[in-house]
């Protein structure tokens, strides 16, 4: 008996663990009470060294030390507060009533009001929560098909997890010991691929299936001119302005930025891209005081409503990712400043009072709390999981695999889809991560390639049913029963379950299919990360005009792989630095 | 047990205080943390004290905040078994996992830091950092932190006790925990339904 204890105690104890976390006793607890457990099993069996824990302290001291972690508290602090003020609301009224009147505009309104909550509160539950109590109503009403209705909401509304500031990035960045910015800038793409392929499958089924996503009748215009027109005029020749002024802004970005550091340069596409939309936002919001403040009458009240709603999370986008991305300040510091940022636009609109200031950081200390101490619990776990060679125990697990990397990215992708159903994200990174990251390292996957897989996958556990948390959230706060509509004073019939399981099914297959895509081209996410080499003079070349976006998008490729001097991220993301999976 | 209740009453009132104390240090770190960036960037100085400070001050929040978390179940569980035992068997769970896990866990790690933080404070060890701060007190974050968690396991420990002998109604009954919260903390009205 003892023998077998003392050969198979990783094994053992990787079973009693989830023993213990399936009782339902706080995970933070149940995790490191199996450490210790384990870990005096082990020195009574001879197996550990007696005085092992005496290291133990320094290791919950180094998390205490973590500054990567503070930005945690500071990004939930920032989306509770904006959330509190009514963002999402004002979002989605005023978004809802510029695409509304074309086919599928307001679920393509929610999916952008949904991208634009995640790179600000990065709150799934706030933004399900907000989209099902004033989008979902205006879609019943108007006929949307429920599938499409709740499944826009739900999956929109889990953009939160996969998009910068996501606090999944933050924690996974930690895991796999590789930089919040890196992260940050890795999921930038398949963000918008994301988006991009949510509104094509919109666009798709409002072509094809136009009962399913019907546009807004002219009676439901909420924003008028005096004269009776809708100012949709206005709002298209502002925004055709902007566009142009942006695209133009981009183009040009390189040899502005050439010039005004004096140094030749070629900004990575992710800058560009950032400062190009907050060169554009800048100039609505002068175009819109001045309107306003000089009683100009040039934008219509709708467009003037728009570049008023877009500009605090444009702004918020701006102050928080734009700096982080450009590397004027550090993920904790972006999260501070984007915490206060949003306190002082939340006073200057009149949307705070102390009690919400106060809730906001009760809810905020109380994530704090419980991630830190699973943080802690998962260390008491692991240090003594690896002292009795655990991680070797899993590593031999996965070397039966066949396939290589594409069969380990595959299987693991699998597992932590089925881990989704059950644990919560934070058990999964804790526990889980640690141990598979040597693995892909020592397969030479690069760890942000193979942390933004994860996120995107545990974005996908939110949405498939019956757990997904999204759903959850969506159920409560749909109608359940047949209510008589307020301004149609139709009978609308409740949305049963099943139907918001159902509208789930298309955007769990696009996320799946993302995935597939993630694995086939590493370049989408590794691609962003070499292009802040191009500090190094050495490493510049001349990149020829091209059209549009194109300039800087060769960027991709401009990093050589073993440049002198260049701070090579990671081993082995060289390989992937000059791969044009855009070609 | 009328005592025993009494003193539960006691520790929760004393955990409440300290949880909502707790809230405004991770206020003063955002504040300090953006003026940190600010003062940086615009006028290009910069404390290595400053920069110190603010994950003193948020290891003090989650620190001494995880007793007050524990009191209002804050502490996510994994409930989609758990969910569905009945009653007497979530508390059943809850009161051997406090005295078989919590409460040696708690000692544990008071036992393992008190002599880190009395050598600290002895030999008045400093931050590495030029003009860094001084150790002993976020070392003595630790076992302050686990203390008072240990002191709210016997609270709630008592509770689930008289809980079981049909003293007070169900302790966990009226805040319903937030596994549901997963990354993020939802409206506590909803939690009932979501949490499932």
């Amino acid at each position: 008996m003892i023998e077998f204890v003392t050969a198979n105690l990783a094994p053992i104890m990787f079973g009693v663990v989830v023993l213990f976390l399936l009782s339902g006793f706080p995970v933070a607890f149940s995790l490191a009470a199996c450490g210790l457990f384990f870990g005096f099993i082990g020195i009574e069996l001879g197996l550990l060294p007696g005085a092992m824990f005496q290291a133990l302290p320094l290791r919950v001291f180094g998390i205490i030390q973590n500054e990567t972690l503070l930005a945690i508290p500071f990004f939930t602090l920032m989306g509770l507060i904006l959330e509190r003020s009514g963002m999402a609301e004002d979002l989605l009224e005023t978004v809802g009533q510029v695409f509304g009147p074309v086919r599928g505009g307001l679920a393509l309104a929610v999916i952008f009001v949904g991208a634009l909550l995640a790179a600000t509160t990065g709150v799934v539950a706030a933004s399900v929560i907000s989209m099902g109590l004033i989008s979902l109503p205006i879609m019943l009403r108007y006929g949307y098909s429920r599938p499409l209705a709740t499944g826009v909401i739900t999956a929109s509304g889990t953009l939160a997890q996969a998009l910068p500031p996501s606090i999944v990035l933050i924690v996974l960045a930690d895991q796999l010991g590789r930089s919040v910015g890196d992260m940050y800038k890795g999921a930038f793409v398949p963000a918008f691929l994301l988006i991009g392929m949510y509104t094509v499958y919109v666009v798709a089924l409002s072509i094809f299936a136009p009962k399913q996503a019907p546009a807004l009748p002219p009676e439901a215009r909420i924003y008028r001119e005096p004269n009776g027109a809708s100012g949709m005029r206005s709002l298209t020749l502002l925004m055709t302005l902007l566009a142009t002024v942006g695209f133009a802004f981009g183009h040009f970005y390189g040899d502005i930025a050439s010039a005004l550091f004096s140094r030749e340069r070629t900004p990575p596409t992710d800058e560009t891209v950032v400062v190009a939309l907050s060169v554009a936002t800048l100039l609505a919001l002068a175009m819109a005081l001045a309107n306003r403040m000089l009683r100009l009458g040039l934008l219509s009240t709708l467009a003037e409503r728009v570049v008023f709603v877009l500009i605090p999370p444009l702004a918020l986008i701006f102050l928080v990712l734009g700096t982080i991305f450009i590397g004027v300040a550090t993920p904790t510091e972006g999260g501070a400043m984007g915490a206060i940022g949003a306190l002082a636009m939340a006073l200057a609109r009149r949307r705070l009072s102390w009690l919400r200031l106060r809730e906001a950081l009760e809810s905020t200390t109380r994530l704090s709390v419980f991630v830190m101490f699973i943080l802690i619990g998962a260390t008491v776990f692991s240090f003594t999981f690896t002292a009795i060679d655990g991680k070797e125990w899993v590593e031999h697990l996965f070397d039966k695999l066949p396939g290589g990397q594409v069969g380990f990215l595959i299987f693991v992708n699998l597992v932590i889809f089925f881990l989704g159903f059950f644990l919560d994200f934070f058990e999964i990174a804790f526990i889980l991560i640690p141990l598979l990251a040597p693995i892909a390292d020592k397969l030479g996957i690069d760890l942000v390639w193979f942390g933004i897989m994860i996120a995107i996958n545990l974005q996908t556990s939110f949405l498939t049913p019956p757990f997904g948390f999204a759903l959850f959230y969506l159920r409560s706060v749909a109608p359940t029963q047949a209510f008589i509509d307020r301004v149609t004073k139709q009978r609308i019939e409740g949305i049963r379950t099943s139907q918001i399981y159902r509208g789930s099914i298309a955007f769990v297959l696009i996320q799946i299919t993302l995935l597939g895509l993630l694995i086939a081209f590493p370049g989408l996410v590794t691609g962003n990360l070499d292009a802040k080499v191009d500090v190094d003079l050495d490493s510049i070349r001349i990149v020829p005009e091209g059209e549009g976006w194109g300039t800087t998008s060769d960027s991709w490729g401009t990093a050589p792989d073993d440049a002198p001097g260049t701070p090579a991220p990671e081993p082995g993301s060289g390989a992937w630095g000059g791969k044009g999976a855009w070609d | 047990m009328g005592f025993l209740l009494r003193l539960s009453g006691l520790i929760d009132r004393a955990n409440t205080l300290v949880g909502r104390a707790v809230i405004w240090l991770l206020f003063a770190a955002a504040l300090i943390s953006a003026g940190n960036a600010i003062a940086r960037k615009t006028l290009a100085i910069g404390s290595n004290a400053m920069l110190e400070i603010q994950w003193y001050l948020f290891a003090a929040a989650f620190m001494l905040g995880a007793a007050a978390t524990f009191l209002n179940n804050g502490h996510v569980r994994i409930d989609v078994l758990a969910g569905r035992f009945p009653m007497r068997v979530r508390m059943l769970i809850d009161i051997v996992g406090i005295v078989v896990f919590l409460l040696p866990l708690c000692w544990f790690m008071i036992d393992f830091s008190l002599p880190i933080v009395l050598r600290a404070f002895a030999s008045g060890e400093v931050s590495s950092n030029a003009g860094g701060l001084i150790r002993w007190p976020v070392y003595a974050l630790l076992p302050a932190g686990f203390g008072l968690l240990a002191l709210q396991s016997a609270s709630e420990l008592i509770k689930r006790v008289a809980c079981l002998k049909g003293l007070i109604p169900d302790p966990l009954a009226a805040g319903r925990h937030e596994a549901a919260a997963k990354v993020a903390p939802i409206p506590q009205n909803l939690t009932d339904e979501a949490g499932k």
